[in-house]
């Protein structure tokens, strides 16, 4: 042990042992949410607790820790995140999706595929996808006991009967394995279909509600559906202002004062790394975007 | 006799082994390397060791079969280093060790879960001398591209069988790290053994 003011990664070794029982049993039960006791951590609730502390549990000296925030390296929330690792385990850090072992997110999943022995950490809020409908926790546990669902159906289908369409975008359900319904967080519902049978292994941890799950890979992830409403991801109208790339999710970035707007990934790394390898959108004269600057664009919209 | 040692680097070595353990769970049958680096008390081998000193603590109820049962020293290694509570009663079990794998209780002689907390059941530690992915029996699930072959030796008979009735019960059930000399795999409750023509 270092002579440091930290534990190696801040957690003490108690805590560690308890997280990786629940993950152990997260992954055994995927799409069940493991009770754990999640601990205070330096950072306010809404800044990722649950994550951290997973990310805490399972980080070690070999690892490389990729951090994004609305599919940024670069806002405040991932730069904190990645500066605590870094303080208090010294782990290398990477902007690369695909240099990374294990990658912290809040709200996005890189457009990278993933591959086997990456491991993907979110961040949650709100883990229980029954709770905007049933509030008591004893009534939402009763559910998930019985596969009792049919609730969330209804939801989703008094969507179609007011918008024509299932208007739920952000955080929309999912079935696990068959078996449990599950919140993949506050991603946007474009990258539901990126966690059906990935190779990585998802974890996901809340820490104001205290609770761990898991997708393991190769497993099934079905967003709910009718058969006549058909799941569908967010579709976009042009390509990628900066980088010229289709079928990713792009954030509206005001770029000057006269509100001039453009459209541009949301994963800053992926935008920057097509850019370096010679791809060009329409505006790729345009001034240096940050990816921060997207994600304060985008904040209302989570 | 003195005990024998825990590991010389807690917090580094918990770490990789607690990264084979999910390695193992989060892909079902596939023998994960593991160098558990440290000398394990007498009648258990150094990979479950590690894995123990992982898992276990002063939160926890371990039972011990009647091998390792028989072999004080291994109570008073786990007692020593980790603090959790040791037990004969199969039914209080968050951890199972088992030497003998060939005569293993009965899955359901372990704690199941319940349908409101299905996490509140026991991992079995399984010892055997080898595993392989060439042969054995098919399975499928979570954590598995398709299906996978795995044999672990020995095990005893109706075991596959067994496996299925515990799988059945998803998402209550026991889930299983077996350990050989120096590897470990995971059998989590969601994995599907296949039944062959
Ligand atoms: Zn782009």
């Amino acid at each position: 042990m270092s002579a440091g003011a930290y534990n190696f990664a801040y957690l003490d070794e108690q805590t560690k042992r308890m997280i990786r029982r629940a993950i152990l049993k997260a992954i055994a039960i995927p799409g069940y949410q493991v009770p754990f006791a999640s601990r205070e951590m330096p950072m306010p609730y809404g800044w990722g607790t649950g994550g951290v502390q997973v990310t805490a549990a399972i980080i070690g000296p070999d690892d490389v820790l990729k951090v994004i925030d609305q599919g940024s390296d670069d806002t405040t929330n991932a730069v904190s995140i990645r500066g605590f690792f870094v303080k208090t385990s010294g782990v290398a850090t990477t902007t690369r999706t695909d240099a990374a072992t294990v990658i912290q997110t809040r709200h996005r999943i890189p457009e990278t595929p993933l591959a086997a022995g990456q491991i993907l950490v979110y961040q949650v809020p709100i883990p229980e996808p029954l709770r905007f409908l049933e509030p008591r926790e004893t009534e939402t546990r009763t559910m998930h006991a019985l596969e009792e669902y049919g609730l969330m159906h209804v939801k989703l289908y008094e969507d179609i009967a007011r918008h024509g369409h299932i208007a739920t975008t952000y955080a929309y359900p999912v079935k696990v394995a068959g078996r449990y319904v599950m919140d993949p967080s506050p991603t946007p519902k474009f990258d539901n279909p990126k966690m059906h049978r990935s190779p990585a292994l998802q974890l996901f941890g809340a820490g104001r509600e205290k609770r761990i799950y898991a997708i393991p890979p190769h497993t099934d992830v079905v967003s709910l559906d009718f058969e006549d409403h058909p799941f569908s991801v967010q579709e976009f109208d042009a390509p990628c202002a900066l980088c010229g790339a289709e079928g990713v999710f792009l954030d509206e970035v005001i770029v000057d004062d006269a509100g001039g707007r453009m459209f541009v990934c949301s994963d800053s790394d992926h935008c920057e790394e097509r850019r370096a390898a010679g791809h060009e959108g329409t505006l790729a004269g345009a001034p240096a975007w940050s990816g921060a600057a997207a994600a304060a664009a985008t904040e209302d919209a989570s | 006799m003195a005990l024998a040692a825990g590991f010389a680097d807690p917090v580094f070595q918990s770490q990789a082994t607690f990264r084979a353990v999910a390695a193992a769970m989060a892909e079902p049958g596939h023998a994960v390397a593991l160098a558990a680096g440290l000398v394990p008390p007498a009648g258990l081998l150094a990979t479950t060791a590690a894995v123990l000193l992982t898992l276990v603590d002063f939160e926890t109820t371990v039972w011990l079969d009647d091998r390792l049962a028989r072999t004080p020293e291994v109570a008073d290694w786990l007692r020593f280093h980790t603090g959790c509570r040791i037990t004969r009663d199969t039914d209080a079990a968050d951890f199972a060790v088992i030497a003998e794998a060939g005569e293993m209780p009965p899955f359901s002689h372990f704690p199941q879960g319940t349908a409101e907390y299905p996490d509140r059941s026991a991992t079995l530690v399984v010892e055997v001398e080898a595993m392989t992915a060439a042969a054995g029996q098919l399975l499928t699930g979570p954590g598995i591209e398709g299906a996978a072959r795995f044999a672990a030796i020995p095990l005893p008979d109706g075991f596959w069988h067994a496996w299925q009735e515990n799988h059945a019960a998803f998402p209550l059930g026991i889930d299983l790290v077996f350990c050989s000399p120096d590897a470990v795999a995971g059998l989590p409750r969601s994995t599907r053994p296949i039944r062959e023509g």
